[in-house]
This record gives C-alpha cells, structure tokens and sequence, in this order.
C-alpha cells in the first residue's frame, strides 16, 4: 500500500485470473474424483470448517436442550411405562440369551465361523449439504472416536448407508440413495439374492437387471445378505414399492423405498468394520462352500 | 434518465476488512445451517450473495480469489468434489467484476433481477458440473435458491451497507 495508490494497483487482468482460478478448479476436480490426491488437503480444510458447523448446529442442539427441559414434567410418567416396557423386553432377552447360548454351541458343532458381535457408535447428523444432487450427510463424529470408510450406518428401523470419507472430529455418510452406492441384499419372503442400487432421487432405490419372470412381489422386505462383507446380515433395507413387469424387455423394473428415514432422527448409529472373513484352514471346506456361495450369488443377481 | 438519482447516492465510510471477513465466515454459518426439506429448497445461497455484494462494492478488495477460497471451503462443508464450489464462485465472481461499475449505479431494488441472472449463471455452472459427473437432472426447484436469492437481495445488501452508513451526528457542530 506504500508504494503506489490502490487505485493504480491492478495486477493481473481479469480474464487473465479468470483462466487461471478455473484451470486450478478443474485441476483439483480432478485430483480429487479421478486419483483421489487430496484427503489430506480436505481434512485441512475441514479442521477450518469444524468450528462453524459446530456453530451452525448449535441453535438446534439448544431446542432439543429446552424441549427436554420442559419434556421432564413427563417423567414420572414415562418412567412407568418405560420401566413395564424394560420388564417385557428383559424377558424377551432371557429368551434371546437361550437362544444365543443355544446358537453358539450349534455353530460350534457345525465348526461354522461366529457371526461377529457388532460394537457401534452413537453419531448426530450435523450438516446435510444443500444440493440435491448430493445424497450424503455429515456426522459429527470422525476419526478420532475410531470411525473409518466403510463403517455401516444405520438407525433404529435400517440401514441409511456407509461412511465414506472421514476427518478427525466429522465424517460424511454416502446415503442408500447416492447413484453410486449399492447394498447386496436378499428379500424375506424367500432369500432371493440381489444387489440394490440409489438412484440419486429422494427415496427411490432400485434393483436392476432382475429378470422379468423373477419371484419378486410388491411389499416385499429386503435385508441385507451379508456376502459382501462389508453389511452385517439381517439389516432392513428396503420395502420393494413398484414392479413393471414389461415382456418386451428383458429386465423388471423394480423399485424400492428405503426402510430408514433419514430426515426423521438425527441419532445415527455406526457399525463397527466387519473382519474380513479369512481363509479357512483345511481345504476342503473351502472347496466346498466356495462355489456354492457364488452360485446362489448368481440365482440371485439373474 | 437512469443516472438522474446518482447524486442522490449517500457518500460511504470505507469498509473495515474485518467486517468483510466476518461478513464471510457469517454467510458461511449461514450455509451450514443444519436445514432439511422446503426450508433446504428455499434457502438461498448467502456466500454467493455476500461475494457478489463485495465484488460489486469493493472490487478491489474481493475479487476472484476469495470467491475461489470460499468455494473451496464451501466444497468441504458440502462434502462435494473438491474445486465444485470453487468454479462456480469464481466464475460468478468474474461476471460480477465485469459489471460491478454499471451495477454500482443502480439502486439495491434495480440491481436484483440483475443478481438473479447472475446467481442463476452460478447455479447453472454448479449443474453443469454435477451433471459431467453423471448425476440426474434435478426437478425445476433446483433453481429456487437464486429466485429467493434475487428477492432476498435488496435486504440483504442494506443489511451490508449498514456498518458504512455515515453517522448522523457527522454533520453536527
């Protein structure tokens, strides 16, 4: 400023910056879609960011605060029923502990692989971004309280989608919905196995390339299949919502809507990583159970 | 003639840097407001609107680089590709420089169908590039944001002019 007016200070021409500022954004477009070069530079960034979507959330934090403050005057109440609820739930429990117990020692027999005791953690949303074209959301835990890529979200109806990039205090949350993102699943009523895809729109996801005389029906429940080692079997997924069965084509048309809401709570839990299944000792097994496996992945996706 | 009530325009203060930098990071916790469903659709994009306030009353203090940095910041907020934001910003900031010396000369209430074709350029290039990464065309309310942004403008602008407004008693004594 000492050394010549503002006024006379022009630098660059304008066209000139303009080159250059959209050059480097479509650089690091690519960078980050193409080779994935830049986690490090985006977990910069977002320790910048952190503090103001803290800032953000925090009228929405305090409601909650007040509307539990003045929802305390139901407490006696609710204390009753939840204690007459905790009775019939600890029964079921007992039973379920049987049962487990009972699981444990036929798996053993079998000389099968345990399932896994999934470990979760409790995450709030903090931020859902703005454009419709992204199907993802923000929670407000990362790295630090041990969340990775790949972790299973879900919330207390199924499953919402995988954590797919995190931070040390945030992490992002691909949803069911994103175009890019499928779920191996399997329906109930008689363990069809397929793969659901999102399609990018708000509550529509859709099985693709099931074949038009397949046993599928509208209202059927589909709950993750497990295979992929990444979902824990059983999940709720979806409820198949619509079929066009069109002879001409060679596929059904098949959409879903998904089981979880996300726009309803703002609780989320996140499934601890499954271990990836290992190779099994003798030989044998694993010729065995191999094949099968992949050919009922076959039945399933045709 | 258009120019008639130029004189009329009230002589400023000069703008603190802080308050554009705190007008910024304000737009930023603007946009990150945790909203959901029509709120989401109807909310207009206030770090597009304080950058063009800028670029169109101080260009020489905001100009395309800070339109840059902001939309990167806005791009990790917003969980997007890394440069998204960026783009569009820098590209609206651009238009806006462009025209910042015949907008100057319009009131607040004038220059807002003008910002709407600007905030809608930005979106444009914003659906341009979700498009090239192989989204879905979206539904026409897509493009609200600029709409209410447009009517949002003259508000907001003498919300930014507030600070710079001469003190009464200057002319006292």
């Amino acid at each position: 400023m000492e050394m010549a007016p503002q006024f006379f200070r022009h630098g660059p021409s304008l066209l000139a910056r303009l080159v250059f500022f959209v050059m480097l954004s479509l650089l690091l477009m690519a960078a980050d879609t193409r080779f994935k070069y830049l986690p490090e530079i985006r977990q910069a960034f977002s320790i910048i960011i952190y503090p103001l979507q803290k800032l953000a959330n925090t009228p929405s934090t305090a409601y909650d605060a007040i509307s539990e403050f003045f929802a305390s005057r139901h407490l006696t109440v609710e204390n009753e029923e939840l204690k007459q609820q905790h009775l019939i739930v600890q029964g079921q429990l007992q039973q379920l502990q049987a049962l487990e117990a009972e699981n444990v020692q036929l798996r053993k027999l079998l000389e099968t692989s345990q399932r896994l005791e999934s470990k979760a953690v409790m995450a709030e949303i903090l931020h859902v971004p703005r454009d419709p074209f992204n199907r993802k959301v923000i929670l407000d835990k990362g790295s630090q309280s041990g969340i990775q890529p790949g972790q299973v979200v879900v919330d207390d109806v199924g499953v919402v989608g995988q954590i797919t990039r995190t931070s040390p205090w945030l992490s992002e949350v691909t949803l069911l919905t994103d175009k890019d993102h499928s779920v191996p699943v399997q329906v109930v009523r008689n363990g069809l196995r397929s793969v659901v895809s999102g399609t990018g729109k708000d509550g529509t996801l859709e099985l693709r390339y099931v074949a038009v005389n397949t046993d599928i029906e509208e209202g059927d429940m589909l709950v993750t299949s497990g295979i992929d080692g990444v979902y824990p079997p059983g999940l709720p997924v979806a409820v198949v919502s619509k079929i066009e069965r069109n002879p001409t084509y060679v596929f059904a048309q098949v959409t879903c809507t998904p089981a979880a809401g996300v726009g309803h709570y703002r609780q989320l839990l996140v499934l601890s990583l499954l271990i990836p299944v290992t190779e099994t000792k003798n030989p044998e097994e694993a010729t065995e159970s191999k094949p099968e496996g992949k050919k009922r992945d076959k039945i399933g996706i045709r | 003639m258009a120019f008639a009530d130029y004189p009329k325009q009230e002589i400023l203060r000069p703008v603190k840097g802080s308050f554009i930098f705190l007008s910024l990071m304000a737009a930023l916790l603007l946009n990150l407001l945790p909203l959901k469903g029509t709120a989401l659709t109807l909310c207009p994009d206030f770090i597009a609107l304080t950058i063009l306030y800028w670029c169109i009353n101080q260009p020489q203090r905001v100009g395309m680089s800070t339109a840059f940095s902001m939309g990167l910041l806005m791009d990790i907020g917003n969980a997007s590709t890394f440069g998204q934001h960026a783009l569009s910003y820098s590209i609206m900031a651009f238009v806006a420089l462009l025209f910042h010396r015949r907008l100057h000369n319009f009131g607040s209430l004038k220059q807002a169908p003008q910002m709407g074709l600007i905030l809608l350029t930005e979106q444009s290039i914003m659906l341009l590039t979700w498009l090239l990464d192989g989204s879905n065309v979206p539904g026409w309310n897509f493009f609200i944001a600029s709409a209410t942004g447009t009517v949002l403008w003259p508000l907001f602008s003498s919300l930014l002019r507030m600070p710079q407004r001469p003190r009464s008693d200057s002319n006292a004594l």
